[in-house]
């Protein structure tokens, strides 16, 4: 990886990151770029792409990541990386044609001290990241399901809320989908074989017939996957959402867009 | 410093076999009912994760000893401390729930041959948690965490389930998710004593890793126990029940209230966390380790609340 291609901030952060990790955990990122990106240049984001994440992670399990565009029409894929994560790919957000996308909030896991970084594909085809540096939660708090019976009891229920949107030309919603995404990774201390995984791993979004966007996931995303955006309104009646998990399970949902925003 | 004594005396113990204990306090607060305090703090290399409160029931025959302390060395002390005081069989080792303070020194009982104790969700816990505990914990307490294994029970609890300790009958009973997904309290009706795990924290914020809401709910079902007193899985021991229950409901009702609202106003889970609950702040102590991150899980389970 070229450390030049990338933002001053978020090498500075990284070089930051990375001397801290130096004697736990090497920079999985140089490899990240090859497995995620292959191998291809990524920029400085130049305001393209601003990834907000908290200092620390407070709870290893729900961490809040927002990755903010200034010009949505720009934005092809906005990938959220966990970089010391098992499965360090969190959600690639591909971003539907005139959506107006301003901003993805959703949350996360994270393991243990780790860069984040926000990649940006523009029309153009280029890549640009912000990164960072997130502190591990510390105590007894696990980037595990909370109640794995309730979690596995309430599968596949979705919610829809609606938000004031700040910029007036845009509305703002949350979609949130009951999923106990888990990693499979535990061994099941009766039969001592390991859990198979169970995750959310495509999100579609849509207003009347037109993508807002598609997410494509995995275990780096909390249980309860919630997505936080707002778009551009088309005149479309309602929002749908259709969701999979690796299983095979479909989960649908469609509401009507209230006229609060 | 008491803590830093205990982990040398616990240190030294297997290389000379018999040293007495005599750092580890663990106190006769009933007739054959003992306990030992926890330091108010995170676990560190030099409290040797010593923060949880433990506990041990002696009956006629043999011996139920509850949780066992952050790391080998202190359960290896609290075992030493236990054999000064009675040298009957250690028969149960129960496990309040899965949290590292309370578990990392089962590995100290194993040789005692007791049967190990714990929620019927415990083995999962522990499969699901044991080895994010033992990489995590390694960066704070280095090589005090040395020896640490993870023991699950081999004899769960479904509801609630009686042990004989020899004219002397104690009560396990399994909860809802609450503090954590495996909350199991022991009631030893003879001396009137209940050791509540983390169902109860006093001084020491509470700490939610299961369900805000559950926590209050089986919170509140815990006061119509009939107990005198109570052992907390944090803070001053023993405590009056079902008084001492008091403050805990305010810290998670003020939290539970505060969330509720951000909520309503259209508050994102990163700002939220960083005001619900500020007003108990002074109340308790680890405020700051803790609370914010109670909020943040706190939010996302009320988010789903209502329609």
């Amino acid at each position: 990886m070229n450390i030049a291609a990338r933002s001053a901030a978020g090498a500075l952060f990284a070089l930051l990151a990375s001397a801290a990790l130096a004697q736990t955990a090497p920079d999985p990122w140089p490899e990240l770029v090859v497995d995620i990106f292959h191998s291809r240049p990524i920029a400085a984001a130049d305001g393209v792409i601003a990834l907000d994440a908290p200092a620390r992670a407070e709870d290893a399990a729900i961490v809040p990541m927002t990755m903010r565009f200034a010009d949505p029409s720009r934005i092809k894929v906005a990938t959220l990386v966990i970089d010391q994560n098992p499965m360090p790919m969190a959600a690639a957000f591909t971003l539907g044609e005139k959506s107006g996308v301003g901003f993805i909030e959703t949350r996360v896991r994270v393991n243990s001290y780790s860069n984040v970084h926000a990649v940006a594909e523009t029309g153009d085809g280029k890549l640009r990241a912000d990164a960072k540096f997130v502190k591990a939660s510390g105590g007894c708090s696990a980037p595990a399901v909370k109640d794995e019976d309730e979690a596995v009891a309430n599968l596949g229920k979705m919610k829809y809320r609606e938000f004031k949107s700040a910029d007036p030309a845009k509305r703002e919603a949350q979609i949130m989908i009951r999923h106990p995404n888990s990693s499979g990774m535990q061994m099941d201390p009766v039969s001592r074989a390991y859990l198979p995984a169970h995750f959310i791993d495509s999100v579609e979004v849509f207003q009347g017939d037109a993508p807002i966007f598609k997410m494509e996931g995995g275990i780096s995303l909390s249980e309860d996957p919630t997505f936080r955006f707002t778009y551009a309104p088309n005149g479309a009646k309602t929002i749908r959402v259709e969701a999979h998990d690796n299983k095979g399970g479909v989960y649908k949902g469609e509401w009507p867009i209230g006229e609060a925003s | 410093m008491l803590r830093r004594l205990l982990a040398l005396v616990a240190a030294l113990a297997p290389l000379v076999a018999g040293t007495p204990a005599r750092a580890f306090s663990l106190s006769e607060i009933a007739p054959g009912a003992y306990a030992h305090q926890g330091e108010t703090s995170l676990m560190t290399r030099e409290n040797a994760g010593d923060i949880a409160n433990l506990g041990a029931i002696v009956g006629d025959e043999s011996v139920a000893v509850i949780d066992t302390g952050g790391s080998l060395i202190e359960g290896r002390a609290f075992l030493a401390a236990l054999r000064e005081k009675t040298q009957k069989p250690i028969r149960y080792v129960i496990n309040t729930h899965a949290h590292p303070d309370h578990t990392f020194g089962n590995g100290a009982f194993v040789e005692t041959g007791a049967t190990f104790v714990g929620h019927k969700n415990l083995p999962r816990a522990l499969a699901a948690r044991g080895p994010h505990y033992l990489s995590a914990f390694r960066a704070q307490m280095g090589d005090a965490l040395d020896g640490v294994t993870i023991v699950p029970p081999t004899l769960t609890v479904d509801q609630t389930l009686t042990l004989d300790l020899g004219h002397r009958e104690i009560v396990l009973q399994a909860w809802r998710t609450a503090h954590s997904e495996c909350d199991l309290t022991i009631l030893d009706p003879k001396s009137g004593v209940l050791f509540s795990g983390d169902l109860l924290f006093l001084q020491h914020v509470p700490v939610v890793d299961g369900s805000l809401l559950g926590f209050l709910d089986v919170a509140d079902r815990l006061a119509a126990i009939k107990a005198t007193q109570v052992v907390a899985g944090h803070g001053p021991l023993p405590a009056p029940w079902p008084k001492a229950l008091d403050d805990q409901r305010a810290y998670l009702m003020r939290l539970t209230a505060d969330l509720r609202a951000a909520i309503k106003k259209g508050e994102g889970v990163a700002a939220a966390a960083k005001t619900a609950g500020a007003e108990e702040r002074e109340k308790w102590r680890l405020f700051d380790d803790y609370n914010a991150r109670n909020a943040t899980a706190g939010f996302a389970e009320l988010e789903w609340e209502g329609p």
